[in-house]
């Protein structure tokens, strides 16, 4: 079913406001979301009502507040259709998610004489966590290369692969060009080649359904903040048999069992506490966790295949549009079907921060630069771009003032 | 006295080659700011009050209605601190 985003846009009071005078157009949605009332209610709700730390105390409060946070960590773990709240691992957000993957399964088994294959089209959060385990543990990072389209030269990356190959790490939907990697194909070559697969998941949870058996990978990272939760909160999701046989990342209360002291030997012996607690140290970001999932029932409630299906009409859209605008180069694959709702671009003759700074004068917010993308620039020689990014509020009408303001800065 | 910080209220240097310096004049003061600038530096092009192509001093710029300025071919920080406040003081 079409979903209706001036119905939502009901749910999202920033929508409301002006900015520069104008209506706000938020297109920054690769960045982060806007919030819809529903989580904004429930963060509120949280700390007026049950506010408390959780499995600390036999306190009302402290029962409640657990429960809420267990029932959040559950409707993540429904969402992406693992097999339960044990595989799913509350975080800051992707960036933590992929350090916690890097530190407590890549620092314990990979060394000098293992591989681990990345993309050129990744986010620094999945290459700098790798590059610098790579300088303390000695092992060899490979490169997949990048089509002229910004697809993935599926040929480089089979071709990649060793008898030493121990990990890939690669982003599901690529946040500049939006290219969806086709993540069965992928699971598969890793699998049959006994590698494990960490999927950043950043761009494409929030944009279409994901299903974590049915994609068949090993860890997935996303934030909660890309799909109208709040910031701070993320999720790691990893196969239950490889998080139990996985240190903890984070040393301190709530992810032991026992702390116990020796006099004998004047050390503490420590036992770990059951997935996913073992990996959440300290006091966790309940009220994330309660807003995360606040926003993962909004998303429910709209559909997911609804999601994705709004975004392609509206990118196809742009992409028609935009080709009135002969100052205008749009990069990434033309097919708007194997993409989400993300395009890159150049104006003739202006830095993408000129574009992104005259846009922002109509109120109309869009991001510029290398979206902590610098190697994929660099494999397109490219110094910057400017990048739209959709989602569900979004409308066909905010695409026409986008382009009609386009046309004026062509006149530059 | 008054000094650069009265009228600046966040310097963004973008990351990677190409080495631009996005200042953000203080909202309260940009009405001010924007006049001074345009008194004083040549206007090359522009589009309504919206974007500026401006020079002064031989460095190129562009200047925005909002109140936001976008400066290259400074080599750093102190260098774009010395150019405004020639520019606006």
């Amino acid at each position: 079913m079409m979903l209706d985003p001036y119905k939502i846009r009901e749910d999202f009071p920033i929508l409301k406001r002006k900015v520069n005078n104008h209506p706000l157009i938020y297109f920054d949605n690769g960045a982060t979301t806007q919030k819809p009332k529903q989580v904004l209610e429930a963060i509120k709700n949280f700390y007026g009502k049950y506010n408390a730390n959780v499995h600390r105390a036999v306190h009302t409060l402290s029962q409640e507040a657990s429960e809420l946070y267990e029932n959040a960590h559950e409707k993540v773990a429904d969402f992406i259709n693992a097999g339960g709240m044990e595989e799913v691992i509350f975080v800051r957000g992707t960036t933590e998610a992929i350090n916690l993957v890097a530190y407590s399964w890549g620092l314990h088994n990979l060394g000098e004489e293992d591989e681990v294959i990345i993309s050129l089209m990744e986010h620094h959060s999945n290459i700098v966590p790798w590059e610098n385990l790579s300088r303390m543990n000695g092992f060899r990072i490979k490169y997949a290369g990048v089509n002229e389209d910004g697809t993935l030269d599926y040929e480089s990356f089979e071709n990649l692969f060793s008898s030493r190959t121990r990990l890939v790490c690669i982003s599901h939907v690529s946040n500049v060009t939006g290219v969806i990697n086709e993540m069965k194909r992928i699971a598969k070559i890793a699998h049959d080649n006994d590698a494990l697969l960490l999927v950043d998941g950043a761009q494409s949870v929030p944009h279409m359904p994901v299903d974590v058996k049915a994609l068949d990978v090993d860890f997935l990272a996303f934030s909660g903040h890309k799909l109208l939760g709040p910031t701070g909160i993320g999720c790691l999701y990893g196969k239950q048999e490889i998080l139990e046989e996985m240190e903890p990342f984070h040393g301190g209360g709530e992810m032991i069992r026992e702390v116990s002291y020796n006099p004998a030997t004047g050390r503490c012996s420590i036992s770990w506490n059951d997935l996913p607690w073992k990996f959440e140290a300290g006091t966790p970001n309940v009220c994330g966790g309660v807003g995360l999932m606040e926003a993962v029932k909004y998303l429910e409630g709209v559909g997911m295949e609804s999601v994705k299906e709004h975004e392609v009409r509206l990118t196809e859209y742009a992409m028609e549009r935009l080709r009135e605008c002969k100052k205008v180069k749009v990069y990434g694959p033309r097919d708007v079907s194997s993409k989400c709702g993300i395009i890159p671009f150049n104006v003739d003759g202006l830095s993408s921060h000129d574009v992104a700074l005259f846009l922002d004068s109509y109120g109309i917010m869009i991001r510029s630069g290398f979206h902590c993308a610098q190697p994929l620039h660099q494999r397109f020689e490219l110094k910057s771009t400017a990048r739209v990014s959709f989602y569900i509020y979004n409308t066909r009408e905010e695409i026409d003032k986008f382009i009609e303001v386009l046309k004026e800065l062509e006149r530059f | 006295m008054v000094a650069l910080e009265d009228y600046v209220a966040r310097i963004e240097e973008t990351c990677g080659d190409e080495k631009n310096f996005i200042v953000i004049f203080k909202y309260d003061k940009k009405g001010e700011v924007i006049a001074k600038i345009l008194g004083k530096a040549k206007k090359e092009k522009a589009i309504s009050t919206i974007i500026f192509e401006l020079t002064y001093d031989n460095v190129s710029f562009r200047l925005y209605g909002t109140g936001k300025a976008i400066f290259r071919g400074l080599k750093n920080k102190e260098e774009l601190k010395n150019f405004l406040s020639k520019l606006i003081m």
